[in-house]
């Protein structure tokens, strides 16, 4: 697959300080749901500035869609839809004309056809009826939408989302997800940057881990999980006699919280069901009895030794 | 159609058969220069959002207010039996001079508030406009979607500077109409006696005083071109106002200064007042065409530092 955004060596260092990216080689294949995970203040806005040209790099290279960035941007950003820090509005003009406005920023955007563009990007985010209110009478999810039907006033071949769902309920993330995997159904490469896993691990095909400013690891989602273990886990009112059975029995890494005790699985799959036996019999009550599937947290949790927590 | 047009759906169609078609495609369209740069719309655009917003209505009404509280005071003082004093703009004879005719000819009202709103009314709106151009969208973060849509830095910048020429224009107008308002209301009008002495019809008289505040509004463009180079400095609006009010404040205080002569003659204030030489007849241009070429150069200099700047700065608000 060819890479719709390729980094080498992107470095961006502020006036004196560390830097806030580092060294940094991405590849994101085209047509993929890229998910750009790391904690709050790892350096994933920054770079996402880098590629769309708001910010020079201190050193090393960043192309996307094939040239080079900050040089083409003029010829690369119209492919390129993008919410950045979330969504920013003039308050004082209406949803729709915060997109007349933005549509007209762009000098490849056909003006015969703006309203068309406009009424079918309000429509695609749900927005129709609010259109004519003043941005700044929006809540925030109104005006995170409107900043994604910027994002969507053109066909794009790429879209470019920061934190997409920062300040959205349960039903807005469903919509935004969804949207995601519409547009991805559609060929457009999605990149998405998130600082939760599990909205990562629900749409993505590929994802990069970000910490401190360094690229700590990228690849497909699902080798990426693969990458940590799952953990057996054992549901049952006897934790004690769980604990003792389950250490007798060779396995490492036994720990328990209140009626589960997890450990490490046998390497052996088959082991499972005597080891299920051996607890049965050896009278504990059994309510629940499996290998969780490694998330991609442990995953996450494997590679940098440590939670998921805001960088210093 | 637009060549965006056109092609979007045989873009759709070739990422349907492979979605592995993010590579710039062959066709000669998405990645050459589109149309020369499309700035009209961009223009309207800026110009929709610079009048749409409160503060330069309420400028705009301050301004309006001006010819009115002029016109307002010369009748109560005239209609007491006193004759006119002073009173008229701090700068210069011309003001005064205007002044004192109103009474007799309501269009030297249109003068007589140009005069008085050009030493800081005007540039002071102008300032607060032309700072808070760039910097206040990068307060409120709408530069970087403007400049991810793309519209590219020096062309926004140029609809900019563009946008705050075509405020200082409305905003002489605006005290000029406004003037002319009330000065026909107040006062009698009729053929129109030049600082010369010699008369002019009514209709040269206010063809005059469109030159004039054409004239005026020019005036504004080095002020207008350091408010936008300083709006690049900063991502705050209100720093980049309130510096080059600070400005003008400072270069009008130096004007006023006479030990520095020496220096006024390259100060952008200089030949502000020159303008009332198109009130002689014949016209005298000599002023008028050195206070423009002093705002050219003005323009030149600051419009070139804010393109330096802002299409190197890094935008990270």
């Amino acid at each position: 697959m060819t890479a719709v955004i390729e980094t080498s060596g992107l470095t961006k260092r502020y006036r004196g300080g560390r830097p806030a990216v580092d060294r940094l080689d991405l590849s994101v294949p085209a047509g993929s749901v890229f998910g750009f995970l790391g904690p709050n203040g790892s350096g994933k806005t920054t770079t996402i500035r880098m590629l769309m040209g708001l910010i020079g790099p201190t050193a090393g290279t960043a192309t996307v869609l094939g040239r080079p960035m900050p040089r083409s941007a003029s010829s690369v950003l119209p492919h390129v839809g993008a919410l950045i820090e979330g969504p920013a509005l003039y308050g004082f003009l209406s949803g729709r004309d915060n997109l007349l406005r933005y549509d007209s920023a762009d000098p490849a955007a056909d003006p015969r056809t703006r309203e068309a563009r406009v009424a079918s990007a309000l429509d695609r985010v749900g927005l129709s009826q609010a259109a004519g209110k003043k941005a700044k009478a929006y809540s925030l999810g109104m005006k995170q939408r409107l900043g994604l039907a910027a994002a969507l006033l053109r066909p794009r071949k790429l879209l470019v989302l920061d934190e997409p769902t920062n300040g959205l309920d349960p039903q807005g993330m469903r919509e935004i997800r969804t949207l995601v995997r519409e547009l991805a159904a559609d060929g457009t490469t999605v990149f998405l940057s998130s600082h939760l896993l599990d909205e990562i691990e629900q749409v993505c095909t590929h994802a990069a881990v970000m910490a401190q400013g360094r690229l700590i690891t990228q690849g497909p989602v699902a080798e990426l999980a693969a990458g940590a273990r799952g953990r057996l886990a054992v549901l049952t009112p006897d934790p004690a006699k769980a604990v003792r059975i389950l250490t007798e029995h060779g396995l490492t890494g036994v720990d328990r919280e209140g009626e589960r005790v997890t450990a490490e699985p046998p390497e052996d799959e088959a082991e499972l069901a005597g080891l299920n036996a051996a607890l049965v019999h050896g009278g504990v009550r059994v309510r629940g009895f499996g290998v969780e599937r490694a998330s991609l947290e442990d995953a996450f949790v494997a590679l940098t030794g440590e939670g998921f927590d805001v960088a210093g | 159609m637009s060549r965006a047009e056109t092609a979007g759906p045989v873009e759709k169609a070739g990422t349907a058969e492979s979605p592995a078609t993010a590579t710039p495609p062959p066709t000669p369209r998405p990645f050459g220069s589109p149309g020369l740069f499309r700035l009209a719309g961009l223009f309207r655009s800026e110009l929709t959002l610079t009048f749409r917003r409160w503060r330069s209505l309420a400028l705009l009404v301050v301004l309006a207010a001006v010819p009115v509280l002029i016109g307002v005071a010369v009748r109560i003082e005239t209609s007491d039996g006193g004759g006119v004093g002073g009173g008229g703009a701090p700068d210069g004879g011309a003001g005064v001079a205007f002044v004192s005719q109103i009474t007799s000819n309501g269009l030297f009202l249109v003068f007589a508030a140009l005069a008085a709103t050009l030493p800081f009314f005007l540039p002071m709106a102008v300032a607060v406009v032309a700072g808070d151009s760039v910097a206040g969208e990068a307060s409120a973060g709408t530069l970087r979607y403007l400049l991810v849509a793309p519209a590219g830095r020096a062309r926004l910048l140029l609809v900019k500077f563009a946008a705050v020429m075509a405020f200082c224009l409305v905003a002489t107008l605006t005290v000029a109409l406004s003037a002319l308002a009330v000065g026909a209301l107040l006062f009698p009008v009729g053929d129109v006696t030049t600082i010369s002495g010699v008369p002019v019809p009514f209709a040269e008289g206010l063809w005059r005083a469109a030159l004039i505040a054409a004239v005026v509004a020019g005036s504004l463009m080095g002020l207008a071109a350091i408010g936008l180079f300083v709006s690049t400095l900063t991502s705050s609006g209100i720093a980049a106002m309130a510096t080059t009010v600070g400005l003008l404040i400072t270069v009008q205080i130096l004007q006023s200064v006479p030990q520095l002569d020496a220096v006024h003659p390259y100060l952008f204030t200089h030949h502000w007042m020159s303008f009332a030489d198109l009130m002689r007849e014949p016209l005298l241009w000599d002023g008028v065409l050195r206070n423009l070429g002093r705002q050219a150069a003005y323009a030149a200099v600051f419009g070139s530092a804010a393109w330096a700047r802002f299409t190197t700065r890094d935008i990270t608000s």
